[in-house]
């Protein structure tokens, strides 16, 4: 047990703990005894900074299942360090942010904290654990809290469909994840990931490799909203602010980037990698940007957002992995940056949404309303919410001096580069890279400043909203304080990250760049020359300006994207039609009517055993060993035959039960001409008393209705009884003309007398050879009589209808 | 004689299936049992009709009839009889308490 286990374990052993406790009677915040918890994890992971930078990892593992190769190991590298630090930080803030969000007396705060403090738990276990199958734990331990956390208002109908929403494309994703991973255990014998990426490069010729890679892909995309998984993204807007803040800005949809960047070195060579992160990422990031411009919720244009922000991260890293392509170094380093500039637009994405967030939870919280057509006017009342934001958009949208500026050259410097690249035989599709990434970039540019603009300036209109507004409280504004402040500094001290967070992600990322001992040298300048970038996000910044301006008059922008074809009505309709789909099945089948089914049973059993016998030519007649016939025999025979046809032809109940009776004294007779004499007895004495018992109902037997059936239903129902009729016809004829070995009959009528001292070998087999059957057997006679005494006398007057009674 | 046995056997099953396919209740039971007579009869022919002397040792014979299946069918006799019966007094409280016998109505509830 290492501290790293401590680490992952504490919340959730501090949730169980805050379950388990007694209802406190607090006179404080419950969030305040949970604060302490991402705070000390905050510092331990501080503290474990310099050994990882130095190279070192840590690691622990507890053996959980050794005879299935699972151990719940764990370890720290630098990627899991930049992942940690941003979970315990931002969870920090966030606990901070929700004790004064949050009511103390209105909601239910422990279910809230036990959430979230699962989720945190859970998100830990995902970035640091080794284990491919431990990582899976945690990896849906995250969807499932985060499901709890979008619902936790959970009397609201949009909570429960969004949480649902968002849990059932997460789990999906996961799922397929869960197969890619199962894959991997195959081709490698392993499921610890070090292995696997220490001895990249052994399965990429293996059958599975790219099933296994698109499956991953698939877990990886629908975690963290790529098109066209974003849909639930939107909807889960319905969370608390704290928990969008956290949840669906910081942490768990970057679960998705982290399991990218944590397999790149396994699959980075592959060229479908390369497209679908880079592709994928980059239509994400467009489609993102330009729905959020079409939004009037703040919530909705910071989801959009986040999932065009995502897209962006995505597209980094697969454009990163096109230093794989590469054995000369020098080349790789060139494409290397684009890592570089995903993970430090990751860490600068962190801290710009989740200010923003809180902003914009600050704005609901004291105004009451989150719609921009709403807002205005607030800039003179809540100065220090203004300062926020605009540090926040300023460095979503990329302006110097801020941290989000120095994200964008990166990005842009990486897309022109990805130009050169002439490993593919498609510059035309790689020419389109640094024009989507500009145009996606003023859409960016747009919307910022229609979130910080339509709320703070222009006309106030507080006739409309429902509180009448006021500076928030500064508890509340600690956090995105905390946050902007790191935006600043990042952007003006940017290597302050480079040597203690990038360089070690980066060689977690790149392993196959390094020499051993060797790292890399991470350099971010706030100034970088007059270069082709500058003058893109110069054009970015007027363009913005530009569209922000004409926004109201484009009228492009507030009708749907496409009315008839949306992604959610295509998931909401299959949804439905999954649902209504499955029920009408099942009503067409399921009828209730029991000929139907004993028809289902008996169409199989004609199938298959006509199947059977067809496939393995077993129809053969062997007359060779038959008996020889007599006229008596001939007689029964046909008077069995005629009896038994005529039943169905009967309309009175005495002739059918006498019929039957009948063809039953036939087998009588039939049992005496084949030298059974037990049987003929028993038969007869059978016969007798079924006949006796009932003609003894027959009183109180309905009148045998003449069959109305159409005849359609009869010629179905003779269909069926004659193949079945024939089926065991052929059945039987096949089987006695063929004799594979002989009985062991023998060994009964040798040893009647010797061994059990009677001469009636049939009467001593059932007695003695095999005397449990009989014991069972009389145990049945026994329940039957029991069971027929029972629904004669138990007579509950309760469940018999008036109608019936009188009867 | 098997050729003729399995023939039976199959009427038999023809309309004891045939019976099960219907609406009244009466009706299946007369069903099963004729399905009961065609899988006895199926076994007894399995077993090669007329081997010998019926299974008694004191008859002194050179060579009996198996009595195996014998014993087999015995058992199968007492037991169908049992579940028939069963079978018969359930279906008569049914008429009794639900007034009606016939297949197409007894369907349960909707929901179930």
């Amino acid at each position: 047990m290492s501290l790293l286990h401590m680490a992952i374990l504490l919340p959730f052993l501090y949730a169980a703990a805050l379950t388990v406790m007694r209802k406190p009677s607090l006179r404080f915040h419950t969030g305040w005894i949970i604060l302490p918890i991402p705070v000390l994890l905050f510092v331990y992971f501080i503290s474990c900074m310099a050994s990882v930078q130095a190279g070192e990892e840590l690691s622990g593992s507890i053996p959980w299942i050794p005879s299935l190769n699972i151990r719940f190991t764990v370890f720290l590298d630098g990627l899991g360090l930049l992942f940690s630090l941003l979970i315990s930080g931002i969870g920090s803030l966030v606990v901070l942010y929700s004790i004064y969000y949050l009511d103390r007396k209105k909601e239910a705060l422990r279910n809230f904290y036990v959430y979230l403090l699962l989720f945190m738990g859970a998100m830990l276990g995902v970035v640091l654990a080794d284990n491919l199958i431990i990582l899976y734990g945690f990896w849906e331990i995250t969807s499932i809290s985060s499901f709890l956390l979008i619902a936790f208002w959970h009397n609201r109908e949009k909570s429960r469909y969004g949480a649902l929403k968002s849990m059932l494309i997460t789990v999906l994703g996961g799922l397929a994840m869960l197969a890619g991973f199962v894959l991997f255990y195959i081709m490698t014998g392993t499921f610890s990931l070090r292995e696997i990426i220490n001895n990249a490069g052994s399965v990429n010729d293996h059958t599975l490799f790219l099933p296994a890679l698109v499956l991953i892909l698939l877990g990886a995309f629908t975690k963290s909203a790529q098109f066209p998984f974003h849909i639930w993204l939107p909807d889960a807007m319905e969370a608390p602010t704290p928990v969008s803040a956290y949840l669906h800005s910081a942490t768990m949809v970057k679960a998705g980037l982290y399991l990218v960047a944590r397999f790149s070195p396994v699959f980075a060579g592959e060229a479908l990698w390369f497209w679908l992160i880079s592709v994928c990422g980059i239509v994400t990031l467009i489609y993102g940007s330009f729905q959020a411009l079409k939004q009037t919720d703040l919530k909705a244009i910071l989801a959009f957002s986040t999932i065009s922000q995502l897209g962006l991260i995505m597209s980094l890293l697969g454009l990163g992995s096109a230093a794989a392509f590469y054995t000369d170094g020098s080349d790789s380093v060139f494409y290397a940056k684009a890592t570089m500039a995903a993970i430090f637009h990751l860490i600068n994405h962190a801290v710009f949404k989740g200010a923003l967030f809180m902003v914009v939870g600050i704005v609901d919280h004291e105004t009451g309303t989150r719609d921009i057509r709403k807002l205005g006017g607030l800039l003179s009342i809540m100065p220090i919410t203004f300062t926020i934001a605009v540090i926040g958009t300023f460095s979503m949208a990329g302006l110097p001096p801020f941290n989000g500026f120095l994200s964008k050259e990166m990005f842009f410097t990486a897309v022109l580069g990805i130009t050169e690249l002439d490993r593919f035989d498609s510059q035309t599709l790689l020419r389109l890279f640094p024009v989507l990434a500009w145009v996606a970039s003023v859409f960016t540019f747009g919307y910022s400043m229609m979130v910080v603009f339509r709320t703070f300036t222009g006309r106030p209109q507080f006739e409309q909203l429902e509180k009448k507004p006021h500076e928030a409280p500064i508890g509340l504004l600690l956090s995105p304080v905390v946050l902007a402040a790191l935006a600043v500094v990042f952007g003006l001290f940017p290597n302050l990250l480079s040597y203690t967070l990038i360089e070690p992600a980066m060689a977690a990322i790149h392993p196959a760049l390094l020499l051993p001992g060797d790292r890399f040298y991470v350099s971010i300048h706030m100034w970088h020359g007059w270069t082709p970038e500058l003058f893109m996000t110069m054009g970015v910044a007027v363009a913005g300006m530009l569209i922000y301006k004409l926004h109201p008059r484009l009228s492009v922008l507030h009708e749907p994207l496409f009315r008839r074809v949306s992604l959610n009505l295509t998931y909401d309709a299959g949804i439905k039609l999954l649902h209504q789909g499955s029920l009408r099945m099942t009503n067409r089948y399921m009828t209730g009517s029991l000929r139907h089914y004993v028809i289902y049973i008996f169409v199989f059993l004609i199938l298959s055993l006509g199947w059977g016998l067809y496939h393995y030519g077993a129809i053969s007649v062997n007359m060779d060993r038959f008996a020889p016939v007599s006229l008596y025999e001939i007689v029964i025979n046909l008077v069995l035959i005629l009896s038994v046809i005529a039943i169905p032809f009967v309309n009175s109940r005495m002739k059918a039960i006498i019929l039957t009776g009948a063809a039953g004294y036939m087998v009588t007779l039939f049992f005496v001409i084949f030298r059974a004499p037990d049987l003929a007895l028993t038969q007869m004495i059978v016969e007798t008393v079924s006949v006796a018992l009932f003609l003894l109902c027959f009183y109180h037997l309905p009148k045998l209705e003449k069959e109305q059936t159409k005849p359609r239903t009869r010629i179905v129902k003779l269909a069926i009884s004659a193949g079945v009729g024939v089926i065991m016809t052929l059945v039987a004829l096949s089987a006695s003309g063929s004799k594979l070995f002989e009985s062991i009959s023998d060994y009964y009528l040798r040893n009647s007398y010797v061994l059990a001292g009677g001469k009636n070998v049939v009467n001593v087999i059932l007695v003695d050879f095999r005397g449990f059957d009989t014991m069972l057997e009389i145990v049945v006679l026994g329940i039957a009589s029991l069971g027929v005494y029972a629904l004669i006398r138990l007579n509950l007057a309760s469940d018999r209808p008036e109608a019936v009674r009188k009867l | 004689m098997e050729l003729y046995m399995s023939m039976s056997v199959g009427v038999l099953f023809m309309v004891g299936v045939y019976l099960i396919l219907s609406k009244s209740l009466l009706r299946i039971i007369l069903g099963t049992s004729l399905l009961t007579h065609g899988v006895h009869l199926l076994l007894l022919t399995m077993s090669r009709l007329k081997t010998g002397a019926a299974p008694l040792l004191g008859e002194g014979a050179n060579s009996y009839v198996d009595p195996l299946p014998q014993a087999l069918i015995l058992t199968s006799i007492v037991i169908s009889f049992g579940v028939t019966s069963l079978f018969f007094v359930l279906a008569y409280q049914a008429y009794r308490k639900l007034g009606t016998d016939n297949m197409d109505l007894l369907r349960g509830k909707e929901d179930e």
